[in-house]
């Protein structure tokens, strides 16, 4: 860990000193407290609430069979629009995943030291939301049973099948599943200290062996400490363009085809920015909970809020300026149905969701310009969950309405989602919500070792000493 | 089981089942042929035990030894195989000729079987009315032969009965002299049936035999008897003629339910050297409903059906042909004014090169006129014939002349062959309840219909393909109606029923083979063999060409004998380019066809002009009660841009009542409103909406006119549809090129270059092609493509592999309409073949987009990378067996298909699962048969035109050709030379194989100035 801390004002400015903070032993249990508990002193609306969650994901189970029992036709997508909600629900998952690797690695990288009371929940809502993802193509394919297993690079019997590596899909198994195995290594590496933490702590044998087992031996030593560094260093620096290859490469399947609207080169930059926007907005959304419930207004300061703000300002003001650049190319190249395809966005029969994306995406989150609105939880969490819905509308407006009219007008079409489409949907948010829900009463949800490393005790302490040993 | 015994031992296949019988009289065999050809049909009737019998059935026509047994019982003879052979080979296809008719247009035809089923049809090259295609209707008369839901038991007042019961109760009817006997007839197209009619009326000489058809050519015949004072068939020769009017007449489309006339007026459309541009001819149509002949028009002037008679009457005066009659301001109506002089200018150059043709459904004064006018230009173009049928007693006259004696009480025996009177008779001649009154009604048909349940008796009616008969064409020409089939459901035929009437029972095959037998000369065996191979009676004495000569004053007092039109809006009827009149309401394959203009599927709708819909406040799909008097009807409207104003059309053929399950609650009843006096069109009526609202299930723009509008405008900055007149095109032949920039294109891959063996191409002419719907239904019977039903429609899954693009040009009140085939483009570089994750789709070394259906898993990446969206997604299991596919709520395809429909399949086109994408293949499983014939010939090379595609095949326009595009010789390579030839979205840089001709019109420079 790293126990340097600079003495720059500027960097204390961005590294904000926790308010009112504990010192070692209180943060300890103020976290461990949260797992550690009896589950019968858990709070009966934990329960409640992970019921509900649970009921939802039985929904998105019972969608799945109904699905696969029936088969595509279960839901609105047709002929031109072979892709609805199914890939739009995709591109949406994992773009909220993005901010996991992006606040664990890339500003791990910077030494953007207040990342440390989020890291771990947004680490973990990494996770979830490529499981939720992770769903879709699969079942979005009309024959899963076979798509589960033919689209990796396995030796198969049935067909011989060798898998084409000229098709974005097959870029997309390589992309989705690296960062899935890459960014739980990483949470899990985080996560070995604070293991060990519980392990010490358990009471019971079952806590002590699952925790024992999982803390990989973990004793603290020097030595330890200094392996950990380096792997955790080391695996950031993996993450780092992980996080920008893999929307890259999503962004690659609509990029790489013929369809207006979708061959752009402008696709991967403009679809990282709006997955960390999305992800910031989501792990916003999550934590305001999350501290508002769980009392950590002490380790998630507003500060920490602001600075993510900050970041879903730069963000949604990237995707805006590449809304305009698609815009203006779109006429600059003089291409008749480039520029069909962008007027139809806007004006044609699909123009609600292209403006419900533009006012959640571009004019929301100008509001963040101002730092009291910036500072302001009832603000923030609003705007959040808009920004999440205008970046599900903006991933439904690249797929449908540019699949919707293409080139030949005799074979237009509009599309129109099912219940099942919306059901099984909505059961993936039960999905998400249970793992969360889960995580948090089960895991520390916050770095326990990471957070020490920047509290205002540690530092004043360090100071002091450093001070006397300067004065002497 | 020793019948598989027996017929092996039997190779040569000349004795059939009927001697295997008494070969193989084992207790097995008994049991087996009690199941396969159930003597009651009591088993037929419970659902489990009538799925078992087919099950059975399906399962011993898998095997070929054992379906030679549901081969007829007499000798059929495959085309193929030549007067003198008489060969059989398992799984190979064979080819018998038949003969169809329908509406008094007959058409001889193919029949494609495998081991013993009908699975596809096509023309036949041989008949002259037919030349090698058939229309969408004739080949989805398959589907209706293996529709579960038709009549398969006799029916007693509802109560089923047995055969024996019908003849027995038939003696206990004394019929006397005839008085109190009448016949109902569809159209008599068949000399047998004719013969048996004579005899008939000899026997019971008080008797009356009339013959209805609710669209057919009663007024082509009525309008000859009021010119030349004799019945006669006119014979349009559009292939020689230069400028031809169309009143009202859409002869390309439902006007003419036979390939004939499409054939001969692409004759004259032609374009394949230079010199074919200056022998184009020029089409004017005037009508009211937009037809695909109005579309294919150089000229078209939209008028109601009333009007069409007047503007008759102005062009025989503006020719000198007849005096002036009802003259009307002209002034008023530049457009119209100017038509008709221009008209009028072109057709007096043409002279002999010219001809007027009235459609069957303007009356009888239009089409005396259209002879007139032909006439006083001298034109050659046109003959007529007498017909070789008795007609005497037709149309709606004679129905009319029926209904008031069965009111009177004068009529105790009813029979009627064929034909759903109490559905398709005009509403104020209350069929139905004259019928209650006739003592013994007996109705033949080939369903148990409205007019089968308000009969006493009903026989089912053997379908076409699976009962002897014979018809004639207009022109006389004979033919066999061969079966291919045992009938499946043990139904008769009209001249069985009549035979037996006249105490003289026979089977069809000995009333057609005695008949023929006596007419030919010579070795009768032989002769008989020869029509059979043939598909026409060579050595009958067809009908003359008839010389006479029009009268004009008759033809003038005629018309001014007849009332003015009523004032209010005026409501047309035309036969359903779907369903017909009703016939093919249960045939899933028609259902889904989309109309030619409004790509209207699964219902029919009130088509009205733009203007009149804003006039009246009326939107698209807004259902409307339609009345007048004491009749009404409610329906959907449908906004037809190019309709005449003031002016409704609307379809006949839907909104049965007793039908099959298909064919249920599907669209509205326009017979409600047809009177016999409006026959085909009548004015007066009174529009009001009900607020009601309907979904038009139509597979472009959905419906609304404001896409519809929307798309006709993006159309006009794309160039997709590419189109010329001649004159442009002749003065500078790159116009069609350079409608699109292609700039030039590199991939980043290295070009495969297709230069070695078969490199299989298409070019499709869009001069020449009319967009009549019948290559869609070739291929839909072809390659097994499956019916998905309205709902499924309504949602974009219909399944067609070639589909009929429709674009609208100009105007929104007088636009101008092309029709564009769309099947896969079989690009070089195939956008969907490198986003396949799993190679299900890749180039074979021939140039074809191959589709391995049993790798695909169902990404759809293809079908969005496919710039023409002509791929095709199993969304839900759209072959399985059973009323709905699917249980819930809110989503269903109807009646997929039932186990009995399962043996129309081509068995060598994969059915597809659920969940895999399809798409057109060019057809590879004719390719293969080609290679293996060419192969088992001892030749290396498939020969040119070797390999037709269905869509080629069966093309009444010769639109589509294919081939080998490595041979400079094949046609194709000559078509594609062709300056007029260009790939569309070339500048995708996607090579597509199937390339297309720019459509080139011909018109008027006076007009178009």
């Amino acid at each position: 860990m790293s126990l340097i801390v600079e003495q720059n004002p500027a960097l204390m400015e961005v590294n904000p000193p926790l308010v009112n903070s504990p010192d070692y032993h209180d943060l300890t249990n103020q976290i461990t407290d949260i797992t550690e508990g009896a589950l019968s002193k858990t709070p009966k609306k934990y329960w409640i609430t992970l019921g509900i969650t649970a009921s939802i994901t039985g929904i998105l189970g019972l969608m799945l069979v109904i699905l696969v029992w029936n088969g595509i036709g279960m839901w609105g997508n047709n002929r031109p629009v072979g892709w609805a909600w199914d890939i739009t629900n995709f591109v949406f998952w994992i773009g909220i995943g993005h901010a996991g690797t992006l606040i664990s690695a890339i500003l791990f990288l910077f030494r953007q030291k207040w990342r440390t009371s989020i890291n771990r929940s947004a680490e973990a809502m990494t996770l979830f939301a490529v499981m939720c993802a992770g769903i879709y193509p699969l079942f979005h394919t009309g024959r899963p049973w076979r798509a589960a297993y033919w689209l990796f690079p396995i030796p198969n019997t049935d067909l011989n099948l060798w898998q084409n590596f000229r098709s974005p899909l097959i870029w997309d198994v390589f992309a989705v599943s690296t960062y899935f195995t890459v960014s739980a290594l990483f949470w899990f590496t985080g996560l070995v200290p604070d293991l060990a933490t519980l392990r010490d702590r358990a009471t019971s044998k079952a806590k002590q062996v699952v925790f024992g087992a999982l803390s990989l031996g973990w004793r603290g030593s020097a030595r330890h400490w200094a392996n950990y560094e380096k792997a955790y260093l080391i695996l950031a620096a993996i993450s780092t363009p992980l996080v920008l290859s893999v929307h890259s490469i999503v962004s690659f399947d609509f990029a790489t085809s013929v369809i207006p609207g979708w061959h752009t080169t402008i696709f991967p930059p403009y679809f990282v920015a709006g997955a960390i926007f999305s992800g910031f907005a989501m792990v916003m959304t999550l934590l305001i909970i999350a501290r508002w419930t769980l009392n950590l207004q002490n380790l998630i300061t507003i500060k920490h809020l602001e600075n993510m703000n900050k970041i879903i300002l730069t963000t949604g003001s990237v995707v805006g300026y590449a809304y305009a650049t698609e815009f203006f190319i779109a006429w600059y190249s003089g291409n008749t149905y480039e520029r069909f395809t962008f007027i139809n966005r806007a004006f044609g029969p699909y123009w609600w969701a292209y403006w419900t994306m533009v006012t959640c995406n571009v004019i929301s989150p100008q509001f963040f310009w101002f730092k009291k609105l910036r500072r302001s939880i009832p603000v923030m969490f609003i705007l959040s969950i808009t920004t999440n819905i205008g970046m599900w509308f903006e991933r439904f407006v690249i797929i449908a309405t540019s699949l919707h009219r293409d080139f030949l007008p005799g074979s237009w079409g509009y599309f129109k989602p099912t219940w099942i489409d919306m059901a099984t949907f909505f059961g993936t948010f039960g999905l998400f919500l249970t793992l969360f829900l889960l995580f948090a009463r089960f895991l520390p949800m916050i770095a326990i070792s990471e957070v020490k490393g920047v509290l205002t005790t540690e530092k004043q302490t360090f100071k002091s000493v450093a001070t006397e040993v300067v004065t002497k | 089981m020793s019948l598989v015994k027996i017929q092996t031992a039997n190779p040569t296949g000349k004795k059939y089942w009927r001697s295997l019988n008494d070969a193989a009289d084992t207790p097995e065999f008994r049991d087996f042929v009690h199941r396969e050809f159930p003597t009651h049909a009591t088993e037929m009737l419970d659902g489990n035990s009538r799925r078992t019998v087919l099950k059975l059935m399906a399962a011993s026509l898998g095997l070929a030894g054992l379906t030679a047994c549901r081969r007829p019982v007499e000798h059929i003879l495959p085309a193929q195989s030549g007067v003198e052979a008489d060969l059989y080979a398992p799984g190979e296809p064979f080819f018998y000729t038949t003969v169809h008719s329908m509406g008094g247009h007959v058409t001889g035809l193919t029949v494609e079987t495998h081991d013993g089923r009908p699975t596809k049809i096509e023309g036949n090259p041989d008949h002259p009315h037919s030349l090698g295609s058939a229309t969408a209707l004739e080949q989805a008369t398959v589907l209706q032969m293996y529709d579960p839901d038709r009549s398969q038991k006799v029916l007693n007042g509802g109560k089923e009965a047995k055969f024996a019961d019908f003849e027995g109760a038939l003696k206990g009817i004394s019929l006397g002299d005839g008085s109190g006997l009448r016949f109902l007839s569809e159209t008599v197209t068949s000399p047998t049936l004719n013969d048996l009619r004579s005899q008939a009326l000899k026997k019971f000489p008080k008797a009356k035999w009339a013959e209805y058809d609710p669209a057919s050519r009663d007024l082509e015949l009525a309008g000859t008897s009021l010119a030349f004072g004799q019945q006669l068939y006119v014979h349009p020769h559009f292939d020689q003629a230069s400028v031809i009017l169309a009143l009202d007449n859409d002869f390309l489309g439902l006007d003419s339910p036979s390939p004939f006339m499409t054939k001969l007026y692409s004759k004259g459309r032609r374009v394949e050297s230079e010199e074919d541009l200056d022998k184009m001819n020029r089409l004017y149509a005037v009508e009211s409903q937009f037809s695909i002949t109005g579309a294919n028009a150089d000229h078209r002037l939209r008028m109601t059906g009333a009007e069409v008679k007047q503007f008759a009457i102005d062009l025989a005066a503006a020719l000198g042909a007849m005096p002036a009659l009802n003259v009307v301001n002209n002034a008023a109506n530049d457009k119209r004014a100017k038509f008709l002089a221009v008209l009028v200018k072109d057709l007096k150059s043409a002279g002999a090169k010219a001809l007027v043709s009235a459609g069957p459904r303007q009356s009888a004064s239009v089409q005396a006129l259209a002879a007139l006018i032909n006439q006083s230009l001298g034109s050659t173009c046109v003959s007529y014939s007498k017909p070789v049928i008795d007609k005497s007693s037709i149309g709606v006259d004679a129905l009319k002349a029926l209904v008031g004696e069965m009111s009177a009480g004068q009529v105790s025996t009813l029979v009627i062959l064929g034909g759903n009177p109490v559905y398709t008779a005009p509403a104020d001649l209350q069929f139905g309840v004259a019928l209650s009154k006739v003592q013994n009604s007996i109705h033949l048909g080939l369903e148990a219909d409205e007019t089968a349940a308000a009969s006493k008796w009903h026989i089912p009616e053997a379908h076409y393909l699976e009962a002897w008969g014979d018809q004639a064409t207009s022109d006389g020409t004979p033919s066999i109606q061969q079966p291919v089939i045992q009938p499946l459901f043990g139904g008769k035929t009209a001249q069985e029923v009549v035979a037996l009437l006249l105490g003289s029972p026979a089977s069809a095959h000995d009333i057609t083979r005695n008949y023929y037998n006596a007419l030919v000369a010579g070795n009768k065996e032989q002769a008989w063999r020869k029509a059979l191979n043939d598909g026409v009676v060579a050595g009958v004495k067809t009908a003359e060409a008839v010389k006479a000569s029009a009268d004009a004053k008759k033809i003038a007092a005629a018309l001014q004998a007849e009332p003015k039109p009523a004032a209010g809006i005026e409501v047309g009827f035309y036969p359903s380019s779907a369903v017909w009149d009703g016939r093919f309401a249960n045939n899933g394959w028609m259902q889904e066809t989309p109309d030619p203009m409004t790509k209207l599927t699964w219902g029919n709708a009130a088509m009205i002009s733009p203007a009149t819909a804003k006039k009246n406040r009326i939107n698209d799909g807004d259902v409307i009660s339609i009345s007048k008097g004491g009749v009404k009807m409610q329906a959907a409207v449908m906004i037809q841009p190019g309709h005449a104003d003031e002016a409704i059309s609307i379809a006949l053929g839907y909104g049965r009542q007793k039908v099959g399950r298909i064919g249920k609650d599907i669209g509205f009843n326009a017979n409600l409103i047809r009177t016999a006096d409006g026959f085909w069109f009548s004015s007066g009526f009174a529009i009001a909406d009900t607020g009601e609202r309907h979904l038009h299930a139509t597979t472009q723009e959905h419906g609304a006119i404001n896409q519809v509008i929307a798309s006709a405008e993006r159309q006009n900055d794309r160039p997709i549809v590419r189109e010329a007149t001649v004159e442009e095109y002749k003065k500078e032949p790159k116009i069609i090129e350079e409608m699109a920039e292609v700039p030039e294109l590199q991939g980043i891959y290295p070009q495969i270059v297709y230069d070695k063996g078969y490199q299989w191409g298409m070019a499709i002419d869009l001069t020449s092609c009319t967009g009549c719907n019948a290559c869609i239904v070739a291929c839909t019977s072809e390659n097994n493509i499956p019916v998905v039903g309205k709902d499924q429609v309504l949602r974009g899954r219909e399944m067609h592999w070639l589909r009929m693009d429709r674009y609208y040009t100009g105007d929104e009140n007088d636009p101008q309409v092309v029709e564009q085939p769309l099947p896969c483009m079989q690009c070089e570089n195939a956008p969907c073949e490198n986003v396949c994750p799993v190679q299900a789709t890749a180039h074979s070394p021939e140039g074809l987009n191959d589709m391995a259906y049993n790798r695909c898993v169902g990404t759809r990446y293809c079908a969005n990378n496919c710039p023409f969206k002509v791929r095709h997604f199993n969304f839900l299991n759209y072959h399985k067996s059973g009323k709905e596919t699917t249980t819930i709520p809110g989503i269903s395809t109807r009646l997929a298909e039932e186990e009995l429909v399962g043996l129309v399949y081509n068995p060598d086109v994969t059915v597809r699962m659920r969940g895999v994408m399809e798409k057109c293949t060019y057809c590879v499983q004719r390719i293969e048969q080609a290679r293996i014939h060419a192969k088992v010939d001892g030749r290396r090379e498939i020969k040119e035109g070797e390999v037709k595609t269905a869509c080629q095949q069966t093309c009444p326009a010769d639109a589509i050709s294919f081939g080998n595009i490595n041979d400079p010789n094949s046609k194709v390579s000559k078509m594609k030379k062709q300056e007029r030839n260009y790939a569309l979205l070339a500048e995708l840089d996607i090579r597509p194989r199937t390339t297309y001709l720019a459509k080139l019109r011909n018109p008027n420079p006076e007009l178009t100035a």
